[in-house]
């Protein structure tokens, strides 16, 4: 028989029974719809680390405070927060010449006003090389001078976000803006970033320099004296990365007084180790989802080859007869697996459809990045034929195999 | 008789069929039978059940191979040959009637007359053509969009045969053709067949009926898997 010829005929058994193989399809429905999502947002999450990695640089490293665990487990009190200060941030400069840029920074959140606009907002207290490390670059106006450090100079460079809330189509630059109750002249605006890795608005901050931030921003508690929360730097050569890493380590064990064997009150990390655990997050999602897509699949497939059964021994009549007139073994054979991977094409078709949708919805609803292409369907395409084929072929090698004088004789 | 060319369709020669062979539930359902049946003869097969006489017509239609013993079918010997093979030579050879009629219920009797071509691969715009004309030769022209329940069973018994002899094989094997149909519609049938035997089909009827065997030229009769018999009756 010709393939039309196949085609037509699995076309119009399928119809006689069209009920039957449209609950047979929805397994492959289901499971298809389950692989696109799957692949969908897993292939999302991956090109949003894969732009994560490269817009943070691999070069970066960032050493926070971590005040270690006391012996009962819970974390140490809330002085020894500051353990990180702007002299080690100058014993890194100069003592490990393989780093370029070294900052340290403060942050925190404040109400910013403008006339009748207000808004919240994250503020960083930065230093000179923070903008190269975080790959800042100035919209418009000029960065903070060496005065602005040193005597802790009310000027505050903001982000796009910021700018536009305050100040609508305005540069806004010269203009006095509250951070709290307290005046601040804009000196320069920031080239947006957009959204981040993490899906947050990287333009919603705005930067003062640090011994400003230190005095005028960190509130009543303030704080020790030349402490920093947070110390990034960049790396001249990424392939040094992991050396400075340890150099960086050892300095400011030596400089903590952290004798041999004690806990450190840092912690330095690149960004492979922070991508890792979201990228495990994901993996596991991944994982969970093609469990329910293959399971779904096995299941679909499983339903197919059960009706090709209860189909063969139902038609067995017609084979007998389709025998006697000159069907071959390869004709009976292709003609039911014809059937099977029919029913889990359509189911295909159908699932490809809700997969397609459904990757979209999550992707609106969710907030979870999704990537559709023509790859995934095409992947989702294949599965359901491989589905009919292989559930679809014991039955119909089973059909082939009757004896035409056996097969006329049931009733 | 002399006057036409014969030539022999089908021949046997020492057909031996035994089942389950060398267990204890081994039959002999046919012990060396000798038949020549001519191009364009009308023979019945007659016996009782068990007699044997449908697995000679099984072997005879190439639904099975012999044990022993030679069937050359057309002029080609079927006892070597494979599923696929066979398959073959039942569609270029063999035309199918049996008693229940074997028409699948949702097509139409045209589409089951045409049925048969898809296997013999002919091109789908010469289908109806053919599968309209064979119904036109069996007298239903005005039948082909009927669905087989909308058809008596007589009719039914026409498509059946059109159905047969859509693929223009020489051979015409009919299983009890007339035991699901009345006396009179079973008249019509067989004078059918006559009718293609004069067109010069060869026929071959099975039957256990003495009255329908005696429609044919000559009649063969099985006893406990041999040739009892064999018989001219014109």
């Amino acid at each position: 028989m010709s393939f039309i010829d196949i085609l037509r005929t699995a076309i119009f058994a399928l119809r006689g029974n069209w009920m039957r193989s449209a609950l047979t399809s929805l397994g492959v429905i289901i499971g298809i719809a389950a692989v696109i999502v799957m692949v969908s947002v897993g292939q999302g999450t991956q090109a949003e680390i894969d732009k994560l990695v490269s817009g943070l640089g691999s070069q970066r490293l960032d050493i926070s405070p971590d005040s270690g665990r006391n012996s009962s487990g819970a974390r140490g009190s809330s002085s020894s927060f500051f353990t990180l200060s702007e002299d080690d941030v100058e014993s890194i400069r100069h003592d490990i010449p393989e780093v370029q840029f070294v900052s340290g920074a403060l942050r925190g959140s404040t109400q910013v006003v403008f006339a009748e606009n207000n808004a919240s907002t994250s503020w960083q207290g930065v230093q000179a090389d923070y903008f190269d490390i975080n790959n800042w670059t100035i919209a418009e106006g000029e960065l903070f001078n060496a005065q602005d450090y040193s005597s802790a100079g009310k000027n505050v460079i903001i982000g796009e976000t910021v700018r536009r809330t305050l100040f609508g189509d305005e540069s806004g630059i010269g203009q006095t803006i509250r951070l709290g109750r307290v005046p601040f002249t804009v000196v320069a605006t920031l080239q947006s970033k957009g959204q981040g890795g993490f899906g947050q608005d990287q333009d919603d901050v705005l930067m003062v320099p640090l011994e400003t931030s230190r005095r005028r921003l960190m509130g009543a508690n303030g704080v020790p004296p030349g402490a920093v929360s947070q110390i990034s730097l960049t790396v001249t050569d990424a392939k040094d990365l992991s050396y400075v890493q340890g150099e960086v380590e050892a300095l400011l064990r030596q400089r903590h007084k952290i004798k041999p064997g004690d806990d450190d009150d840092f912690r330095v990390r690149n960004i492979s180790e922070i991508v890792a655990t979201r990228t495990a997050t994901t993996n596991l999602m991944s994982k969970l989802l093609g469990a329910v897509a293959t399971i779904c699949l096995i299941i679909g497939g499983i339903g197919i080859m059960n009706i090709m059964l209860v189909s063969v021994t139902e038609r067995i009549r017609e084979i007998g007869l389709r025998m006697a007139v000159g069907a071959g073994p390869t004709d009976v054979r292709r003609q039911f697996l014809a059937e099977a991977m029919l029913i889990s094409l359509i189911g295909g078709v159908i699932g490809i459809v809700i997969g397609v949708a459904g990757a979209l919805l999550v992707g609106k609803f969710s907030g979870l990045p999704v990537a559709l292409n023509g790859q995934v369907v095409a992947l989702a395409a294949a599965f359901s034929i491989t589905t009919g084929l292989f559930f679809g072929y014991y039955p119909a090698r089973k059909a082939s195999q009757l004896d035409p004088i056996e097969a006329l004789r049931q009733q | 008789m002399t006057a036409r060319t014969r030539d022999a369709v089908i021949v046997t020669r020492g057909l031996s069929k035994i089942y389950s062979p060398g267990s204890e539930a081994e039959v002999v359902a046919l012990k060396g039978v000798d038949v020549r049946i001519e191009r364009g003869e009308f023979v019945a097969i007659m016996g009782p059940s068990g007699s044997g006489k449908s697995t000679l017509m099984n072997l005879i239609g190439c639904l099975d191979t012999p044990t022993a013993g030679v069937y050359e079918c057309d002029g080609i010997d079927v006892s070597t040959l494979d599923a696929e093979a066979l398959a073959t030579l039942r569609r270029e050879k063999i035309g199918f009637v049996f008693q229940g009629f074997n028409l699948l219920p949702r097509m139409s009797a045209l589409d089951n007359v045409a049925m048969p071509l898809g296997y013999a691969r002919v091109p789908v715009s010469q289908r109806h053509e053919l599968a309209q004309e064979a119904l036109d030769s069996v007298g239903l022209a005005g039948r082909s969009g009927h669905l087989p329940s909308e058809l008596s069973g007589g009719q039914q018994q026409r498509v059946a045969i059109a159905r047969a002899l859509i693929n223009k094989p020489p051979i015409l094997l009919a299983d009890e053709p007339t035991g699901a149909l009345d006396s009179k519609t079973g008249e019509e049938i067989l004078a059918l067949f006559k009718r293609l035997r004069d067109d010069n089909h060869t026929v071959v009827l099975i039957t256990h009926d003495a009255e329908v065997a005696a429609h044919a030229d000559r009649i063969f009769v099985m006893r406990d898997g041999e040739m009892h018999l064999e018989g001219a009756e014109t």
